[in-house]
């Protein structure tokens, strides 16, 4: 079995965010990590491997320094490493992001592609349901578990409130949510060994059958008007309710307030 | 001169961090105050391979350096100096001198589940009678057909009961030298398990709580010829070459402890307020941590140098580290001793409290001020080079 893993490499959030003045992400002040529901994905794929034997191959898109991610995804246990990077790729929203992965994609033989559900930079969720369709295939979002039996995968695919059992033959899709597992630690001979691997680097002319119209910042249909960071949230409302009946209709009263019931 | 980390080297760090804070972390509290060995520790230090970093990948190890393995104990002891010296007395004093002195044999049967951390070791050498003074030994080995038979005790044995694979020293005949008699000593491999070999005291002890220290008991214990291990007489020589490498293992423990208690008091201190500010405003606690962090760095590249020129010793026996390692080791482990004395004393009242962690810290350093060689015989090791 062959997989491919999709990565990204993003700001770690965890010690805030940072803006350039101009807005935009400030992503050399920020440490740089993995994306964590992409890291779920790899995992997934190793387990797979561990499973039933399969070769895992990580790519990513990005500048030449993601070639860090693909690294500690080597470290981890991955078998080959894809890094798509080019200045005319710079910019891409999440269409031209898919459709560039898409055409990278078309050069490498597989059964079973995974992605994270979202990326913590973007959350946007749009990247892998994309590729699948570029590459027209099927896809399964927010997976929660994988099984593989011949040529079909068995997923439970996580809603809030229930989960969908969803079958599909192979070649598809996946997208990891990172609660399907926890991902394993690199091992120190894993990194030694990922710091002389070789990375295979693409750039624009290798991408398959990709439009120039589709890939960048001019292929992009989304604008970004305004980037900010999360609103801090004030110190809130205290209420001293009398008895627990008059708590239930504070708290009540505010979600009929707020249009949440 | 580059004082940078390779890449290699700074991702291994990482890993090393993140496991350290993540797995490790949670239970050092717990497990010092209990005196509980963490076994799913260990566990999952050998699950990633933490137990075999500097062997060869043929031998079960992770085929990494001896800096990734300092690196190892350093980021284990910044949150407990118990793992720490769990990696160490496993690595330096039972895998490496089976890696170096060991047969073929030896490396395939005991070096290899070692490495890949399916058993754990330990090493005896101190007896009641003999420390540092490695004459004293009283633990003698007597070869009968095929086996040799060991009756004595060691004592203080770190990983004691916890261990599969001990390195044994005995005492094998006398030898003459300069018309004096002096004692022959071998070194052994011994299974746990072996008919005549149990244990004795547990100790209860200051710092390092959660380490199984204990006394190894042999009762004409009988163990197979090919265990000797190196040739017969040469124990003393493999004693000193295995303390040389475990006293970088130790000086990394000591950096460790110092770091993690000063990044603990960093952080209180900014904290704390007396006075209407913050302790970190009154130019004492600046001073004293400026102070701290410079013995701290000075620490780091004294122990960095000699995990540096042991590897180079693996490429080039004709070189020794042995100073190198015992400056190290003198070094980190007073800077230890002195670095958590201090946080201790920034901490105030609470600093005297279990819950702050510095206290477990200042208990922890002391030991390797004392263990694989004091810092009296440190002294010793770099004079007596001083003044060859």
């Amino acid at each position: 079995m062959k997989i491919i893993v999709c990565i990204k490499q993003v700001p770690d959030t965890k010690g805030g965010v940072k803006f350039n003045p101009d807005g935009t992400l400030d992503r050399g002040a920020m440490l740089a990590i993995m994306n964590p529901d992409d890291k779920a994905g790899l995992e997934a794929a190793l387990r797979l491997k561990d499973q039933y034997g399969a070769e895992v191959t990580v790519l990513t898109m990005g500048l030449p320094k993601a070639a860090d991610a693909l690294r500690e995804a080597l470290a981890m246990g991955a078998d080959k490493a894809v890094l798509v990077t080019d200045r005319v790729l710079g910019g891409a929203d999440t269409w031209a992001t898919s459709t560039t992965i898409a055409g990278a994609i078309r050069n490498l033989d597989y059964d079973l592609i995974i992605t994270g559900r979202q990326a913590i930079d973007g959350d946007t969720a749009q990247v892998g349901p994309q590729i699948a369709e570029h590459l027209q295939i099927p896809v399964i979002s927010y997976a929660q578990e994988i099984k593989v039996d011949g040529n079909k995968v068995t997923v439970k695919r996580m809603y809030d409130d229930r989960y969908h059992m969803v079958e599909a033959q192979m070649p598809c899709l996946i997208t990891a949510l990172s609660e399907l597992n926890e991902p394993r630690y690199m091992t120190p001979g894993g990194i030694f060994d990922a710091c002389k691997a070789e990375i295979t680097t693409w750039g624009r002319a290798d991408l398959k059958d990709v439009d120039d119209s589709n890939i960048g910042l001019a292929g992009s249909p989304t604008k970004i008007a305004r980037a900010s960071d999360k609103v801090r949230k004030g110190a809130g409302e205290k209420f001293v309710p009398e008895s627990p009946a008059d708590a239930v209709d504070i708290i009540v009263g505010k979600l009929k307030e707020k249009h949440v019931i | 001169m580059d004082f940078s980390l390779s890449k290699e080297h700074e991702m291994a760090r990482q890993l090393f961090k993140d496991f350290a804070e993540k797995e490790v972390k949670p239970l050092a509290q717990e497990i010092d105050e209990a005196h509980r060995f963490p076994r799913e520790t260990v566990d999952k230090l050998a699950k990633y391979g933490f137990l075999g970093i500097p062997v060869a990948k043929e031998f079960g190890g992770q085929g990494c350096d001896v800096l990734t393995y300092a690196m190892c104990v350093e980021e284990m002891s910044k949150v407990c100096g118990t793992t720490g010296v769990i990696v160490s007395a496993h690595t330096s004093l039972c895998l490496d001198p089976i890696m170096t002195f060991g047969t073929p044999e030896q490396k395939e049967k005991f070096a290899k589940p070692l490495a890949k951390g399916e058993k754990l070791g330990a090493f005896g050498l101190t007896e009641p009678g003999a420390g540092t003074d490695a004459q004293g030994q009283q633990t003698k080995a007597v070869l009968d057909g095929d086996e040799w038979v060991l009756n004595g005790s060691k004592c203080f044995i770190t990983n004691g009961k916890e261990a599969d694979v001990y390195v044994i020293f005995a005492v094998t005949g006398k030898i003459e030298k300069r018309g004096k008699f002096m004692k022959e000593i071998s070194a052994f491999i011994v299974e746990k398990g072996t008919p005549g070999f149990t244990f004795g005291t547990k100790e209860n002890k200051m710092g390092i709580c959660a380490s199984s220290t204990y006394e190894l008991i042999f009762t004409d214990c009988r163990i197979p010829k090919e265990n000797l291990l190196g040739q017969q007489g040469k124990g003393f020589n493999i004693a000193m070459h295995t303390l040389d490498g475990g006293r970088i293992g130790i000086a990394a423990q000591a950096l460790g402890i110092a770091e993690g208690a000063l990044e603990t008091t960093i952080a209180y201190v900014k904290e704390r307020k007396q006075f209407g500010k913050t302790i970190a405003q009154q130019q004492n606690t600046q001073f004293q941590l400026a102070d701290m962090a410079t013995k701290v760095e000075a620490a780091k590249l004294l122990v960095y140098k000699a995990a540096a020129k042991k590897d180079e010793y693996t490429k080039n026996p004709k070189i020794s580290y042995s100073v190198e390692a015992a400056m190290a080791k003198l070094y980190a482990a007073e800077v230890a001793m002195e670095v958590t004395t201090k946080c201790v004393q920034l901490h105030g009242g609470y600093g005297y409290i279990k819950e702050y962690g510095v206290e477990r810290m200042m208990r922890d350093a002391k030991i390797t001020e004392i263990y694989e060689g004091t810092s009296e015989v440190q002294r010793m090791v770099i004079s007596a080079n001083l003044l060859k």
